[in-house]
């Protein structure tokens, strides 16, 4: 049985495969309608994560499985004292997989060492989000038809986010790789990113301040929330948040096959005026999210169509 | 070896090129109070390679350290093991891949901080750095 933890629990061609499967549901849905039928997929998310509950929700349902879970740990017996460990043992005897959403940083992973069921991380803390990175890969790759020989630009909070560096992770797996970190000083890559990751596999990447100075060599601008809660005081938030937005004067300097990303929600980092450009990828981004959550629960599950 | 008197074990062992002061730390780590059996403690001793170190006897089997613990605290500390008053072996101590519950986690994220059972996990990621992160939230451990 196997548990999603991060994405590098994949190798490069079981991602392959994987994201090949997507894009067959993708053109194919119908084909896959009722490949779960009879299975149950619990979400356990003990913080509130509507976007990426209702993704696995729609992805399961999609696939003719039913759904059950609690979206917020009020709800679950977490709140009476429950460990990760008894409630995943019990969700075992419920459902026959589950995406577990938790505050603490390494919960599905204690979950996973217990449970009779496939566990899926569906967002620990700011430690992984593999799901998003698998989102990004396949919107990419199939908007881009490839995941080597990119310029990827990266801006906002590049040092607290956790989808841009499990995005790295993720692409310096690939060939001809090369990043543009476009952050203000504070919120610039962590060390560890930097020094064991880029620089120990020789991928190329430069770290600017300005979105205007590099727009022109992307081919994928991936950009990101300042997120409040990852802030320990209200006052660097504030001065922070509104430091890069993107609107239709910088994408004039973007060239005509520049796509942009962006895991949502937006706060006011993309201005609405960009929704209409055909380069904003963001809102198929969601889309291909489901498909990317289907072929993941066909996957764990070992369901073959 | 000789001017400290090993002769004195009969049966046991002797770590040494202790680094000079991390005696007590590791007296703590391999919990060798709860020992019955003789432990003796010598601090700044004269060392050619070191200059100080520090050593400790203990006479007992070697089956109840934990090797693993010593290995990560310091590996470049030496094992004599002692017989009839005589070494016997000489063992060098490597990193260990795993060590469960000698160090905690000290992200105030980890779900080790809410959940007291668990045990504290640390995988050895990055042996020529010597990096140990937690198993769960792979935050990595700072030596103080």
């Amino acid at each position: 049985m196997r548990h999603l933890m991060s994405p590098l629990d994949f190798t490069v061609e079981e991602l392959d495969r994987l994201l090949d499967l997507a894009n067959d549901i993708e053109k194919n849905p119908e084909k896959y309608a009722h490949a779960c039928g009879g299975k149950i997929l619990a979400t356990l998310f003990y913080e509130p994560s509507t976007r990426t509950r209702l993704s696995f929700e729609s992805a399961m349902l999609r696939l003719g499985g039913q759904v059950l879970g609690f979206s917020n740990a009020a709800s679950s017996s977490a709140a009476k004292g429950e460990s990760v460990s008894d409630t995943i043992r019990m969700i075992s005897c419920y459902a026959d997989i589950c995406a577990m959403r938790h505050n603490k940083e390494g919960a599905p992973m204690v979950a996973s060492r217990v449970s009779g069921i496939p566990v899926i991380n569906a967002g620990d803390g700011g430690h992984q989000h593999p799901t998003q990175t698998l989102t990004d890969l396949l919107t990419i790759r199939s908007l881009k038809g490839r995941l080597n020989h990119l310029t990827i630009g990266l801006c906002g909070d590049l040092k607290f986010g956790r989808t841009v560096h499990s995005l790295i992770n993720a692409l310096v797996r690939y060939d001809h790789i090369s990043f543009v970190f476009i952050s203000p000083e504070e919120l610039r890559i962590p060390d560890y990113i930097r020094e064991d990751v880029l620089d120990a596999r020789g991928v190329p990447y430069k770290e600017v301040e300005r979105l205007e100075d590099v727009m022109g060599g992307l081919d994928i601008l991936y950009m990101t929330r300042v997120q409040r809660e990852r802030f320990f005081n209200e006052e660097d938030y504030v001065r922070l948040k509104d430091f890069y937005i993107l609107d239709k004067k910088k994408m004039k300097l973007a060239g005509p096959d520049m796509l942009v990303l962006h895991p949502l929600p937006r706060v006011n980092e993309i201005s609405v005026e960009v929704d209409s450009d055909p380069r904003a990828a963001y809102f198929r981004q969601v889309q291909y999210g489901v498909y990317v959550r289907m072929a993941l629960i066909l996957t764990l599950l070992e369901v073959e169509v | 070896m000789g001017v400290l008197n090993v002769g004195r074990i009969e049966e046991g062992f002797v770590l040494d090129h202790i680094q000079a002061g991390r005696s007590m730390e590791i007296y703590k780590y391999l919990n060798l109070d709860k020992l019955d059996c003789t432990v003796a403690i010598i601090k700044n001793a004269k060392s050619n390679k070191m200059g100080l170190k520090d050593i400790i006897k203990i006479e007992c089997s070697l089956d109840y350290i934990d090797l693993d613990v010593l290995g990560f605290i310091d590996h470049s500390i030496t094992i004599n093991i002692i017989k009839d008053n005589e070494i016997v072996e000489k063992r060098g101590l490597t990193l260990p891949k795993e060590i469960v519950n000698v160090i905690k986690c000290r992200n105030p994220r980890c779900i080790t901080s809410i959940e007291q059972e668990l045990d504290h996990i640390f995988v050895l990621t990055d042996p020529e750095k010597e990096v140990y992160r937690c198993k769960y939230c792979e935050e990595k451990y700072k030596k103080k």
